[in-house]
């Protein structure tokens, strides 16, 4: 294989550095193989070995290796950032693998074999052809309530999961309700408590029972975990303050969802404001569908 | 009657050196057990192997469990252990920042041992969690507060409430009253003596304060050098010193 991308020109320049997808066959190995055990054991971190790539730490050094080491030259990719595929990380993220991978990238979310995503689950419901990779900064869920990686390791292995409810407590009693809006803590299976990394809340449901494998890239923090397809996730929560998820009361301004999760976008310093949504692909599928059918009509009235 | 604990020549070493060596003892429900000793002497080296925080290198812990009678508890997996841990037993720290979540709420503190076990409902949590605040007087408006926030000597009510809200058989404490100034002290004395009888509690208290054990302990043992040299009834032992450290011990206490 690498003879050939050898021979991958970039604009017309031969480069004769990178193998397929940027990192070496053997690095692919060890993260496929961390991956394998992941999908093995839902919900689980496994340490790898996380490579220095061509960009920062919280920038999606974690989704990135494990894209790579999940990319086929016949793979369809495509990126999203907050939802969107048109901001600065999704668009370098895709140049990335198009210039070392060769990779046919799609902003199109049904078209795509593997996405890489950063903080959202596409509005578009994913099928079993698919692989969702969620770039992930802290992949501990208890890291803020209990310092020691040793210690987190060892509740993770006895099952000793009261401080994730304490979080949540401590929530309720500063705020009246659950405030955590974003990497709301899961369980996976009954057994792992797992942070689906920074998606907001609203996209837990969509966790559970997905037809699509999810897996999860922690770079700096060198893990990775998975959800294999059709695995049972549950948000964790108290009796009498069940899990809502929630979003913006409100329909988006440009293709009038109501389904969809909606960002607030500031339109001038008048207090001028919209909601949109953040899923761009989905919204602007909605939109054309809307015009096709407009014109349609506008066609079926023009004959009558 | 069943003791609650049975100690069988527990013995700890650092390398060539002697942490606590050949300690046995029981003690039965209800019943406050003192360890005394300077300081070097290995009374937290023995709390800690007794309450499952140090392997000892020898020796047999016999704790009667509620489900099975009296079990080994150096010979049960670490789940079960970490389990009695957070049931069970209580363990009162020296320092209380060593005990408590300086970052989470004291309600959230209390209630963390609840949660733990499986409790699910926020309002039943909170209202167990102000109760023992009541308890231990500290006042309903500062279940919100952090413990930063707290005096010392709050902050030691607060772990103790934290550690006896699921109703525990079997308390550790390691130097309860330590660095709290005297008044305080007394108070907390007050506190601990009032809930061990309300409670039934069983305890052993590690202190160097040969009043805290006069007042809390039905039976004292000395320690020297790792060993126990004396023990008996707390009373008879610091009127009736026999062995000559604990003569030493015993008149060195400052008279005001």
């Amino acid at each position: 294989m690498s003879e050939r991308w050898n021979k991958m020109s970039d604009q017309g320049q031969e480069i004769d550095a990178y193998n397929f997808a940027y990192l070496d066959e053997q690095t692919k190995r060890m993260i496929r193989r961390a991956i394998l055990k992941a999908l093995a054991v839902p919900g689980y971190q496994v340490p790898f070995a996380s490579r220095e790539m061509p960009m920062p730490y919280g920038w999606g050094t974690g989704g990135v290796q494990v894209s790579a080491a999940t990319l086929t030259p016949e793979d369809t990719f495509k990126v999203i950032d907050q939802g969107a595929d048109d901001t600065t990380n999704a668009v370098s993220i895709r140049r990335f693998f198009e210039r070392t991978a060769g990779v046919a990238t799609t902003d199109e979310t049904a078209q795509a074999s593997v996405i890489q995503t950063r903080h959202r689950i596409p509005e578009t419901p994913l099928t079993e052809d698919q692989i969702l990779v969620y770039q992930v900064p802290i992949p501990e869920p208890l890291r803020f309530l209990e310092p020691s990686e040793v210690e987190t390791r060892k509740m993770h292995s006895l099952e000793e999961y009261g401080l994730m409810h304490v979080k949540l407590y401590e929530d309720i009693s500063r705020h009246g309700e659950i405030a955590t809006s974003y990497a709301y803590p899961v369980k996976v299976e009954g057994r792992y408590v797992m942070d689906p990394s920074p998606i907001p809340k609203f996209d837990n449901p969509k966790l559970s029972d997905c037809p699509a494998i999810q897996l999860f890239g922690a770079g700096r923090e060198q893990r990775i975990y998975a959800l294999p397809p059709y695995t049972r996730v549950v948000s964790l929560d108290f009796e009498d303050h069940p899990f809502i998820p929630s979003k913006a009361d409100h329909a988006c301004d440009l293709c009038a969802s109501r389904e969809s999760y909606l960002d607030e976008v500031i339109t001038d310093d008048a207090g001028g404001r919209m909601f949109v949504c953040s899923d761009t692909d989905y919204c602007r599928t909605r939109r054309a569908a809307a015009t096709i059918e407009l014109n349609s009509r506008d066609m079926t009235e023009a004959c009558s | 009657m069943t003791p609650l604990l049975q100690v069988r020549d527990v013995s700890r070493y650092y390398g060539p050196r002697i942490g606590c060596a050949d300690v046995s003892f029981e003690l039965y429900p209800g019943e406050v057990m003192g360890i005394v000793g300077e300081s070097g002497s290995g009374k937290s080296t023995l709390l800690g192997c007794l309450a499952g925080q140090l392997a000892p290198d020898a020796g047999e812990v016999l704790f009667d469990t509620r489900a099975e009678g009296p079990r080994d508890t150096l010979k049960m997996s670490e789940p079960e252990r970490r389990m009695l841990g957070r049931t069970d037993w209580a363990f009162v720290h020296q320092h209380a920042r060593d005990g408590l979540r300086m970052g989470v709420s004291a309600g959230g503190n209390v209630g963390e041992r609840l949660m733990a076990v499986g409790e699910r409902h926020y309002g039943e949590i909170r209202t167990q969690a102000l109760d023992w605040l009541g308890r231990v007087e500290i006042p309903d408006d500062r279940v919100d507060d952090r413990p930063r926030a707290f005096s010392g000597g709050m902050q030691q009510r607060l772990q103790i409430a934290r550690n006896l809200v699921t109703g525990p058989r079997l308390v550790f404490m390691d130097e309860p009253t330590g660095g709290l100034d005297v008044s305080v002290q007394a108070r907390l004395l007050d506190l601990l003596r009032g809930l061990v009888r309300e409670m039934g509690l069983s305890a052993i208290i590690v202190t160097h304060d040969l009043a805290v054990v006069r007042l809390l302990a039905d039976r004292l043992m000395v320690m020297k050098d790792g060993r126990v040299v004396e023990g008996g009834l707390t009373d008879q032992v610091l009127d009736d010193p026999q062995h000559e450290y604990t003569q030493l011990l015993v008149s060195s206490v400052l008279q005001v």
